[in-house]
């Protein structure tokens, strides 16, 4: 199995490829629309605005092959802002539409907190999480963003809290997504990029 | 469950090595930066600030080199910097795996970099570096390494800073660094108050009592500390270990 890394221009795409690596995995980048189509498992990193992903996603014509392919089946793993475009929208750019793929909109975190939401935090399993599996439960993750998802729902597969309660983990079929940066997050977000492999095997 | 309090080791290099000095000044050798950052993420830091005190420009590409390869070893952020003036230097830094981009003097001359990177990057990309050295009642803001005087009150350029699209402070007491004579817990705490985004503490770390001030009086959110490590006087772990007996909230290494 071969991980398909969309590289809009993200920042966080080669740690992110660096961590697959380590992991002994086959990982490709691309922004191709052809290699969306056919690809077996997607990994979508993200961080910095909203606004430069929809519109790379645009840009680039990735939207439909990569709703098309989440849609299939094919395993999807998003990172950061890959967690916030699965939604509705955002407020950090009203005016954009997101994939749209999960009900929701993603929300500013509340100002009376130190934003952006910078640095390890622990997580609140909500149900049964396979990206977590094997992880103890107060182990920290690495977190910088100043929007999220505050709803939860069925697929809110664990939660964290800065100045309001987030989704943190976002796991529904073949759907997984996470707000904090596994590349980042030492060796529990190895072994969530571990989990994803082994579940998009 | 909340927020954790970060420990940030530093590695000021000439590009190369890394290098240490009081007062921003006698600079000696204090080891391999990739050797450094292995142990470093090994021992539970946080996150990792790799600076090019020298920034001279024949040497920026040993430099861009060298956060390639500490990058490489690396499972937590890592912030560079030292000499970025323009978008250009900030791409390049974060092209080679820089998670966040430190500015320093060029932003005080001209603040617009803060904005033309955190729109590129996003906010949490872009870390002002800020040197204060107190003056009578209040903070002057230093730039050029801590050498001259910008004529700035430090909290108002902190408030300015994160105007412009600053996502978080890297806040160093000139007075203090080198010294190790305690964080400026003062100087912290009223910055800190001042901002609405996170503030890194540094200069002047010794005992693991520092740390429990700037974190429990100074307000700060992280800090930082560079020869206390280097020279093994203080390891990682064993300074997380007594802040979370102190009460102070921690991510405890495995």
């Amino acid at each position: 199995m071969r991980v398909t890394i969309l590289d809009y221009g993200a920042g966080n795409v080669p740690s992110v490829e660096r961590a697959l690596q380590r992991l002994g995995a086959d990982s490709h980048r691309t922004d191709s629309p052809e290699c969306i189509s056919s690809a077996e498992a997607l990994l979508l990193p993200g961080v910095g605005h909203y606004a430069a992903l929809v519109r790379a996603l645009d840009g680039k014509n990735l939207r439909a092959p990569l709703v098309d392919a989440i849609h299939r089946g094919v395993p999807f793993l998003g990172i950061c802002l890959g967690l916030q475009v699965l939604f509705k929208s955002s407020e950090e750019a009203g005016q954009l539409q997101g994939l749209n793929l999960l009900p929701g909109i993603v929300s500013a975190l509340p100002s009376t907190v130190k934003l952006p939401h910078m640095g390890w935090n622990q997580l609140a399993k909500r149900h049964h999480s396979s990206l977590l599996a094997g992880i103890d439960a107060g182990a920290y993750f690495y977190f910088a963003h100043s929007y999220a998802v505050l709803d939860s729902n069925s697929s809110t597969a664990a939660t964290c809290a800065h100045g309001s309660e987030f989704n943190a983990v976002i796991e529904l079929r073949n759907i997984y997504a996470v707000q904090f940066h596994p590349e980042k997050s030492g060796d529990s977000g190895v072994r969530v990029l571990q989990n994803f492999l082994r579940l998009a095997a | 469950m909340s927020l954790a309090h970060r420990i940030i080791p530093c590695l000021d290099t000439d590009g190369e090595r890394v290098v240490k000095g009081i007062n921003f000044v006698g600079l000696r050798d204090a080891g391999d930066p990739v050797a450094l950052a292995t142990r470093y993420n090994a021992e539970g830091a946080d996150e990792l600030v790799v600076l090019d005190i020298a920034a001279s420009r024949d040497r920026r590409p040993t430099f861009l080199e060298t956060i390639r390869r500490v990058a490489a070893e690396l499972s937590i952020p890592l912030t560079a910097g030292g000499g970025i003036r323009t978008l250009e230097d900030g791409r390049a830094v974060v092209r080679a795996g820089a998670d966040k981009v430190t500015v320093n003097t060029a932003a005080v001359e001209r603040p617009d970099l803060i904005s033309e990177l955190s729109r590129e990057f996003g906010v949490q990309a872009v870390v002002l570096a800020i040197d204060a050295k107190r003056s009578g009642e209040h903070w002057e803001v230093m730039v050029r390494g801590g050498r001259e005087s910008a004529s700035l009150d430090a909290i108002e350029w902190a408030r300015a800073g994160v105007a412009a699209g600053a996502g978080e402070i890297l806040l160093t007491s000139v007075d203090r660094d080198g010294t190790q004579s305690g964080f400026d817990v003062t100087l912290t705490a009223a910055i800190s108050k001042a901002v609405t985004v996170p503030v890194i503490a540094s200069g002047g770390a010794k005992s693991p009592e520092n740390f429990v001030e700037i974190f429990q009086q100074g307000a700060a959110d992280a800090a930082l500390a560079a020869s206390i490590f280097h020279d093994e006087l203080q390891s990682i772990r064993t300074l997380k270990e007594f802040l979370a007996a102190r009460g102070v909230e921690v991510r405890l290494p495995c």
